[in-house]
């Protein structure tokens, strides 16, 4: 299986961990991982701040730069969501036919992280360890936009050692939404709190996710209050081995 | 800032803007337990209800597709509508705008000699200000909805479109009810509340002879209209007056009676969380001996018809005011109805109050969402809220970023300059460098930042943001010998 990585924007300069963390899971199972160096966005926030004409040409790049990929893993449920949910309105108003098609062909090909684990690789257990207490944030994008289910809840139960927290109001967003954390800053920060009171009540030692954009926010609140709980992408619990918590 | 939160401003064209208006409901502790627990209590109903149909996607689908014919052939419809009601017995008007709306409904009020008037719930009367018109020209409204008299007695504005006084509590009303109705020892227990608003409400339907009601449905196969409602109020509106002007947007029509069968289910179970909604009055015309004798119906434009022009945007018009989306909108769960400027509040009002004002008196709106698509998933009619509110910020950002003021804004200037970095590798890369160093000195010695500057400090004013790594993603793998990365036709895809 050879594989290639859009590692997205953010991960790439604000959580390279991550990056690194599916590397290590990916090559453990087999998968031959390429990297196109040329990524750079998706176009998610200018699309959804507005600025069509931008996403657009962000998004015919992505589209050229992948189209010959086997397949594309991206760490980031939102991303995936902009890919499937909004290229294909910019591709139908500002693209020409060989992109709509080229595009066409690319999408089917595209995975969030934990469908490529369980729908194209059909591995449930990646023989992860991480002896700890977690509970899991699905990103609305991850749960509305991509319909992930419960794939993330079957990966997470066949880690050893991890004890799974259920987080009350699952459904809920964390008041992120980009731009929106910033435009009315006030109001997301309110939907945060209440969020956090929800995530905080598990009691668990790590919040994880899909999706850093969700875990910069919580994890930025837990920060300022000096909360007992760290943030930590789905891909670095699966990613932990062993060998690697002896070593 | 009390002005704000003592009397929010419902108009589009005088309201502040989303993130201002929010603030004083953000700091009121009061109005923000109401509003939480008060649609906590609702979705858990309309969970359980909705839970119980198995077909319930199927029915969405239904009553999407009923909508979607009937805009494809609106004009048909209406007229069909307008020849069946008239045969029946009823008159029909219509009105391009508010204002047509409210002078055809002074004009019969005035041909009824009334100078006063009951009411059934109607959002369309809120939209169009009929009833401080109507104050002016003489006449006095009574609202006869039990949410809408605490709002008319307490001089309140409506903070959801089914339960508009949401936000207000029953100690609340009872402090209202005990001043406006001159109780002294009013108790808070619902059962006297209610009991004092229908002492104070016979009077009114056994003495009023004139009605305004809005429509949930208008058929156009009958020329018939359908009410729902919970308390009554709206059958004594219907059966005691002897004249009912009934109020209704031109994208209340469905097309046959059959299609009240999807439609009435998808409302009450959406809306309030049951089967049926306990009254549900459907009349056709007039009957004599039966009801009113004189009944008219004003269809209101008032900018529906220049929605119907754009295919995604034309969705809004499915909407049949459930008000699911609001109850489950992370965002109307903080700041309630009033922070939206519009009688139309939470989603639906996020996508709906642009589109029927002028965009310009409404731009903040489509921003007031974290696009989490909440909305997207109760919506009975499956309207594609977050599709839309992405389709209207594009609307606003081309109107913005022309005007002179915008082109330094710190965040159209942030977004043209991320867009140049993004559209090469080589510059991306570079500023990923240059932001390293540029946030060392914001950088604590526990690598994370607790404030920055600009647009910024609106994250770090309740969030910290932990300091850029030392390495970059693709600067580790190229360090680590992965030397698998593709550098081949980088060069071709960037000449694009």
């Amino acid at each position: 299986m050879r594989a290639s990585l859009f590692i997205t924007c953010y991960n790439d300069t604000l959580f390279p961990e991550t990056g690194r963390a599916v590397v290590r899971l990916l090559e453990r199972l087999g998968v031959e991982l390429e990297f196109r160096s040329a990524q750079t966005c998706c176009g998610q926030m200018h699309a959804n701040t507005g600025f069509r004409a931008e996403a657009f040409s962000q998004a015919k790049r992505m589209v050229r730069l992948y189209a010959d990929a086997e397949a594309v893993v991206v760490p980031s449920s939102s991303c995936v969501a902009m890919i499937r949910d909004q290229y294909p309105g910019l591709m139908e108003e500002l693209g020409n036919e060989g992109l709509r098609e080229q595009f066409k062909a690319l999408a089917p090909r595209v995975y969030e992280l934990s469908e490529f684990l369980v729908d194209k690789l059909g591995a449930e257990d990646v023989g992860a360890y991480f002896p700890h207490r977690v509970t899991y944030h699905a990103s609305c994008h991850g749960l509305r936009g991509l319909h992930l289910g419960d794939r993330p809840f079957r990966l997470l139960k066949n880690v050893r050692g991890l004890e799974l927290a259920p987080l009350a109001n699952l459904d809920r967003c964390c008041g992120f939404g980009g731009t929106f954390s910033v435009k009315n800053g006030e109001v997301s920060s309110a939907m945060l709190t209440e969020k956090l009171e929800d995530v905080l009540a598990t009691r668990a030692e790590y919040c994880t996710a899909l999706d850093n954009s969700c875990l910069m926010h919580l994890g930025g609140a837990m920060h300022r209050q000096y909360a007992p709980m760290k943030t930590i992408h789905m891909a670095e619990i699966l990613a932990s081995t062993q060998e690697e918590v002896r070593g | 800032m009390s002005a704000v939160s003592d009397h929010p401003i419902l108009d589009p064209a005088l309201a502040p803007p989303f993130p201002v208006a929010a603030l004083p409901v953000l700091r009121n502790v009061q109005l923000r337990k109401n509003v939480a627990h008060a649609i906590d209590v609702i979705q858990a109903k309309r969970a359980r209800l909705v839970a119980e149909k198995t077909d319930w996607q199927e029915l969405r689908t239904a009553a999407a597709a009923i909508k979607d014919e009937t805009l494809a052939n609106l004009p048909a419809y209406l007229e069909q509508f307008e020849e069946r009601c008239t045969t029946a017995g009823g008159q029909v008007h219509w009105a391009a705008d508010a204002a047509e709306a409210r002078r055809i409904v002074l004009e019969i009020l005035r041909e009824e000699k009334a100078d006063e008037v009951i009411k059934i719930k109607t959002m369309t009367s809120a939209e169009i200000q009929l009833n401080p018109f109507l104050e002016d020209a003489g006449i006095r409204a009574h609202e006869t909805d039990l949410a809408e008299i605490i709002l008319q007695l307490g001089q309140g504005e409506p903070s959801h479109i089914v339960v508009p006084a949401l936000h207000v509590n029953r100690s609340q009303v009872r402090e209202i009810f005990a001043r406006a109705m001159g109780i002294k020892d009013l108790s808070d227990d619902p059962k006297a509340l209610t009991a004092a608003a229908r002492n104070y409400l016979r009077k009114k339907f056994l003495t009023v002879p004139t009605a305004i009601s809005g429509a949930n449905f208008l058929v156009a196969e009958t020329g018939g209209v359908a009410v729902v409602e919970s308390e009554g109020n709206g059958r004594m509106c219907l059966t005691l007056p002897r004249t009912m002007i009934t109020l209704a947007g031109i994208e209340k029509i469905v097309p046959r009676f059959a299609d009240l069968e999807v439609m009435l289910q998808m409302l009450a179970r959406s809306a309030t969380g049951e089967r049926m909604s306990p009254y549900t009055s459907l009349w056709t015309g007039v009957t004599p001996g039966d009801g009113p004798e004189r009944f008219h119906v004003v269809l209101l434009d008032n900018g529906r018809s220049s929605i119907l022009a754009n295919k995604t945007e034309r969705q809004t018009l499915r909407c049949i005011r459930c008000a699911a989306c609001m109850n489950t909108c992370p965002v109307y769960r903080q700041t309630g109805g009033h922070a939206y400027g519009s009688v139309y509040p939470g989603p639906i009002g996020a996508i709906l109050t642009p589109q029927l004002q002028e965009l310009k008196h409404a731009q903040s709106l489509p921003f007031a969402s974290s696009l989490c698509g909440a909305c997207y998933e109760v919506c009975p009619v499956k309207i594609n809220i977050p599709e839309i509110l992405i389709d209207l910020r594009a609307k606003v950002t081309d109107q913005e970023r022309r005007t002179a003021g915008k082109f330094t804004d710190p965040m159209y200037l942030g977004l043209r300059v991320a867009n140049l970095i993004f559209s090469r590798a080589w510059m991306f890369h570079c500023a990923q460098r240059m932001a390293r160093i540029g946030l060392r000195v914001f950088t604590r010695r526990d690598g994370w930042i607790h404030a920055l500057p600009s647009v910024g400090a609106k994250w770090t004013q309740t969030r910290d943001l932990r300091g850029l790594p030392k390495q970059t993603f693709h600067e580790w793998w190229e360090k680590t010998g992965n030397k698998r990365t593709r550098e081949s036709g980088i060069e071709e895809v960037e000449a694009r």
